[in-house]
């Protein structure tokens, strides 16, 4: 009896030992990320590409149908969400690269007066919820003349538009619920950008005789490359994969196709029409597209060249 | 330990001689129920409370929780896919019905032996809808036989009777009298829902599908009607494109409050929106039957609905079956759809009942008020039911987003292309 006492203490020690060494302790350590990743990531995207050559007729009702979903995505509907899902993706980064980063420029000069408050109300939209904020623009966005955005245009003159049955006035309804949202978030993480740059690059460009736009286009923009790259990346991945937006101002049916995503389709398929082995053969080739352009994205700045 | 042990003993025992203590007799079964109506689970709350008076021995307690409409009906997909978390009851709405008898064994409960006694005194063209294979698996709320809305203040402005329209051609010529005499349009068209189209059509007696289920949506009635439609907004301007979309936006119910249009046609539920959003046009809207197509013609439809189904994981199916029964298809509850919802009540023998003409909100806001089920009556025979298959919900899917937003509002395509293109589509997920 106190023989095997002492030898299971002795065991213990051994395996916490081992638990313990530089070889195994990492491991411990990513462990959680590692189980998160393959019961979160990689299970539903492995099943998702078993399901995308299912038909799943109902209840424990499965059949092999091959490439028959891969065939069944040359339809208009998936069309019109790739146009949707690329314009947009394409108009928020225009538009939320380059304006967030001057705000962020303005805001990081010291002689702005306020610029705490700037920043922080500029922050504040990301922290509402879409689906409200959604209400809000859906509403802002109204058909009477007394509507908000149809009052501005009002005030030059121009007729009360239709904005949510416009395939234009549709998309700008989305870029501007966007640009609205995620603006501050942008600002801040160049904010963090801009204050990694030496004081001292400007100093010299100072002594050299530069002028503030010089230094903002030699200095700054350079600088910021990484941000940059970081942010570009995470709105590739937010514009294509965008639906909340688009289903608070139409839920999951767009009059004519105007506000169907890629993942507001893959909703309609899943969840309206119970057709999930289409709905993830969407899906799949969602998730080629985003890496496909992610990739392209990244090469084009030159990420995966060897300094 | 032991101390721990002993406590947790006393603990327990203290807590069954408790229960024990307050419920001599036999506890209530708890029945759980989803919905995406706040109203259906008050008029089943209250349906609990007349229960439970009846039948001391089979208590009840339903636990009913209210989802938004797209929430209620993901989750219930998911849990009864899944095997496992359904609730007992579920209200599910008819465009999304078929989702769940796909397959061979559907994962709801027949209710043929509550429904099948009383056949006869039921509109049986409302259970249809949610049968498969002559098993019936849910039971509506209501008709949903639509009629006309009629503002009489602007009627009476323009000279124009209602008692002289009587098919749709009277319908158009009373628009363009009433348009030229006060510049008011006449009724709205839905441009992205499909109620409009959808109601016409079945009152032409045409159909999205055949009773075989084959796609007769781009039949030359169909086209037809769309091209009038289409024609009442764009070429006779009786119409206009409806405010906000759809004849439930808030745009929608502001501008008709405000006395933005003369009439609409929609299903009898649409009482309580009028009641809910509209409060200005009180005294002022008449409920009368729509005009047919053709002299003589159905004028009527039977349009939307929600059936309460039993799910298959229910652990007590048979007095689920028997409280559903009592709730919506005894006198009493039917009556009570009516008066607690404000819905044309299912079984036909109760549109008389003394407790439906009784004063209430509906007979305080509509002008012939205490009339409303003598319109009903009138058309009774004339409710032309709906055909409903596997693909329904991607049927009105596809006509929501499309058929008068492109025909109608875009003129992005004729009325012909639209519905051939939507046909073709449906044909090829068969």
């Amino acid at each position: 009896m106190g023989f095997n006492r002492v030898s299971i203490k002795v065991k213990i020690k051994k395996i916490y030992s081992v638990i313990n060494s530089v070889e195994v302790v990492p491991y411990i350590f990513v462990l959680p990320f590692i189980i998160t990743f393959l019961v979160f990531f990689l299970y539903p995207i492995i099943s998702s590409v078993i399901m995308s050559f299912q038909n799943i007729a109902g209840f424990r009702d499965v059949t092999f149908v091959g490439w028959k979903n891969y065939r069944n995505l040359l339809n208009p509907h998936y069309y019109s969400a790739l146009k949707v899902s690329f314009l947009y993706t394409f108009l928020t980064i225009a538009i939320l690269i380059p304006f967030p980063l001057i705000l962020a420029a303005l805001l990081n000069n010291k002689l702005l007066r306020g610029r705490n408050i700037f920043r922080s109300s500029l922050f504040m939209p990301a922290l509402t919820s879409v689906i409200v904020a959604g209400m809000f623009f859906r509403f802002a966005f109204g058909t009477q003349p007394t509507a908000l955005f149809n009052q501005i245009i009002g005030f030059f003159g121009l007729g009360p538009i239709t904005w949510l049955q416009g395939r234009s006035t549709g998309m700008l309804a989305l870029v501007v619920l966007c640009v609205w949202r995620w603006t501050g978030v942008n600002i801040v993480y160049f904010l963090a950008g801009l204050q990694g740059i030496p004081q001292e690059l400007y100093e010299s460009a100072d002594i050299d005789g530069a002028n503030s736009l010089q230094k903002f286009f030699n200095i700054t923009i350079p600088s910021l490359k990484p941000v940059i790259i970081f942010v570009t990346t995470i709105s590739v991945f937010g514009g294509f994969s965008m639906f909340a937006e688009s289903f608070a101002y139409w839920t999951s049916r767009s009059p004519g196709d105007i506000g169907l995503t890629l993942v507001a389709y893959i909703y309609q398929t899943g969840f309206n029409n119970n057709n999930f082995g289409f709905a993830s053969a969407i899906g799949i080739t969602l998730l080629i597209i985003i890496m496909m352009v992610n990739v392209l994205q990244l090469n084009l700045f030159g990420f995966f060249k060897k300094d | 330990m032991k101390r721990f042990f002993l406590f947790a003993m006393t603990f327990i025992l203290m807590f069954v001689v408790m229960t024990v203590g307050v419920f001599p007799q036999e506890k209530p079964t708890t029945l759980t129920f989803w919905t995406f109506q706040e109203s259906h689970n008050k008029f089943l709350q209250d349906a609990v409370t007349t229960w439970n008076a009846a039948n001391p021995d089979r208590q009840i307690k339903l636990e009913g929780t209210v989802y938004p409409y797209e929430d209620m009906h993901n989750n219930l997909l998911i849990s009864l896919q899944s095997g496992k978390g359904a609730p007992d009851l579920a209200d599910i709405e008819i465009s999304m019905y078929a989702n769940y008898l796909k397959g061979t064994t559907p994962a709801l409960v027949p209710l043929n032996d509550i429904i099948e006694p009383i056949k006869d005194k039921l509109i049986m063209g409302r259970f249809d809808s949610y049968a498969k294979d002559g098993k019936y698996y849910g039971i509506d709320y209501h008709v949903g036989a639509t009629v006309m809305y009629y503002n009489t203040d602007i009627l009476d402005k323009a000279g124009v009777s209602i008692d002289d329209i009587k098919t749709i051609a009277d319908y158009v010529e009373a628009g363009k009298k009433v348009v030229a005499k006060t510049g008011i349009p006449f009724t709205v068209v839905e441009v992205t829902e499909h109620w409009t189209f959808y109601q016409e059509m079945i009152k032409a007696g045409s159909d999205i599908f055949a009773k075989n289920g084959d796609v007769i949506l781009d039949n030359q009635t169909n086209i037809d009607i769309l091209q009038a439609l289409s024609d009442w907004v764009n070429k006779d301007k009786i119409a206009v494109a409806c405010p906000g979309g759809f004849t439930h936006s808030e745009e929608y119910w502001a501008f008709m409050n405000d006395g933005g249009a003369a009439s609409l046609e929609m299903p009898f539920w649409y009482l309580n929106r009028f009641t809910d959003h509209m409060p200005d046009l009180k005294g002022k809207i008449t409920v009368a039957p729509a005009p047919s197509w053709t002299e003589g013609g159905a004028r009527s439809a039977g349009m939307g609905g929600t059936g309460t189904s039993i799910t298959v994981q229910c652990k007590n199916q048979e007095l689920a079956k028997d409280f559903l029964a009592a709730a919506k298809l005894s006198r009493e509850g039917c009556i009570k759809t009516y008066t607690v919802l404000g819905f044309d009540p299912l079984r036909w023998d109760v549109w008389d009942a003394p407790e439906i003409t009784a004063p209430n909100q509906f007979t305080d806001y509509f002008e012939n008020g205490t009339d409303l089920f003598n319109v009903l009556l009138e058309v009774k025979d004339e409710i032309n039911p709906t055909v409903i298959t596997d693909i329904y919900p991607a049927a009105i899917n596809l006509l929501k987003a499309n058929a008068t937003f492109k025909a109608v509002k875009e003129q992005s395509a004729t009325p012909e292309a639209v519905l051939k293109q939507i046909a073709d589509e449906l044909r090829a997920m068969k």
